[in-house]
């Protein structure tokens, strides 16, 4: 028996690195994804048609998580496709790595808009059908440097923490509806984000690493399937560390 | 057709599971018919429903009455 019959999930940032891993997976486990991107169009094509090779079911909606409209055409086209929603993941996200000292306006903006206030946005326009349906989950990527901090990502470190928040918040306010709301931080993961990173500072994150090894993406999108399934019932406005040990 | 105030109580009736005869004119949701903040949102979302309207957050945050929604809606309606 797959753990997702029949539910249908929204997966933002869905056409590449983890969100890409996230909506195969949530697939596999029997639900009907809707693919959100916001600027790769084919690569968010070829993850539906991957889906459907598999026997699955799945759409590609653009939408920028950051506005408003885009977000509510989003969750509306997911409810006129699919009859429901039943499974937000909030895994969009961007960087812009500077110094503070050198950090521009624009690039604090731009992390906060995306990385935060997308999850807010998102957020409230699912609350409405799941309170309706008196059952809903929410699972936020947040990360483990918004636990830990780190040197260079002040934008991207101060969004993730407050992602953080804000799924305790969220996760208090829903409860009584019976909507639950949990955070994965995951540590360092092979994907496109993460390869742009110098090759001595690779190795030297390894050695903060107790398993001594990078994640990959599917690491995070199992643990994604376990928080959306009936197997994690009991459990809401926590934080899993995902991260081979970094942070404890 | 019911008239505005019998398809209003029977919202009310039915999702804060009060009496019929609780329902007065002058009842607060939070104060008098035991709704908290969530259950009040829930009450505009199913009348915005029942009477296919669009409430604007604006305006639901004034409405805290029976008596408040009753004449809302039928002005919207009118």
């Amino acid at each position: 028996m797959r753990k997702l019959e029949g539910k249908v999930a929204v997966v933002t940032g869905a056409s590449r690195g983890i969100g890409r891993a996230i909506a195969f997976k949530l697939a596999d486990e029997g639900a009907k994804v809707v693919v959100n991107y916001s600027g790769s169009q084919a690569k968010a094509e070829e993850v539906v048609a991957m889906i459907q090779e598999n026997g699955g079911e799945a759409i590609a909606v653009q939408a920028s998580v950051s506005k408003t409209e885009e977000v509510t055409a989003l969750m509306d086209a997911t409810v006129k496709t699919f009859g429901s929603l039943d499974i937000l993941v909030n895994n969009a996200g961007i960087t812009r790595d500077n110094l503070i000292m050198r950090m521009k306006e624009d690039e604090w903006d731009d992390v906060l808009d995306t990385n935060l206030k997308g999850v807010f946005l998102c957020t409230k326009a699912v609350t409405r059908q799941m309170m309706k349906q008196r059952a809903g989950r929410i699972i936020n990527i947040s990360s483990i440097v918004g636990v830990a901090g780190n040197a260079g990502q002040a934008n991207y470190v101060a969004a993730k923490a407050g992602v953080i928040g804000l799924t305790k918040t969220t996760a208090k306010e829903l409860a009584s509806r019976n909507i639950l709301v949990n955070a994965i931080a995951p540590g360092f993961i092979e994907t496109e984000m993460t390869e742009q990173l110098p090759e001595d500072i690779k190795q030297g994150m390894l050695t903060q690493i107790p398993l001594a090894k990078l994640g990959q993406p599917e690491d995070i999108a199992k643990a994604v399937a376990f928080l959306a399934s009936d197997d994690a019932n009991y459990m809401t406005g926590q934080t899993l560390h995902i991260d081979g040990g970094m942070v404890m | 057709m019911s008239t505005v105030l019998e398809r209003v109580t029977k919202v009310i009736v039915d999702r804060l599971g009060v009496e019929e005869s609780e329902v007065t004119l002058e009842a607060s949701f939070r104060d008098d018919l035991g709704a908290d903040s969530l259950d009040v949102v829930e009450l505009v979302m199913e009348l915005e429903d029942e009477f296919d309207m669009e409430i604007s957050d604006e305006d639901a945050e004034k409405i805290s009455t029976v008596g408040s929604a009753i004449s809302y809606i039928e002005g919207k309606l009118n």
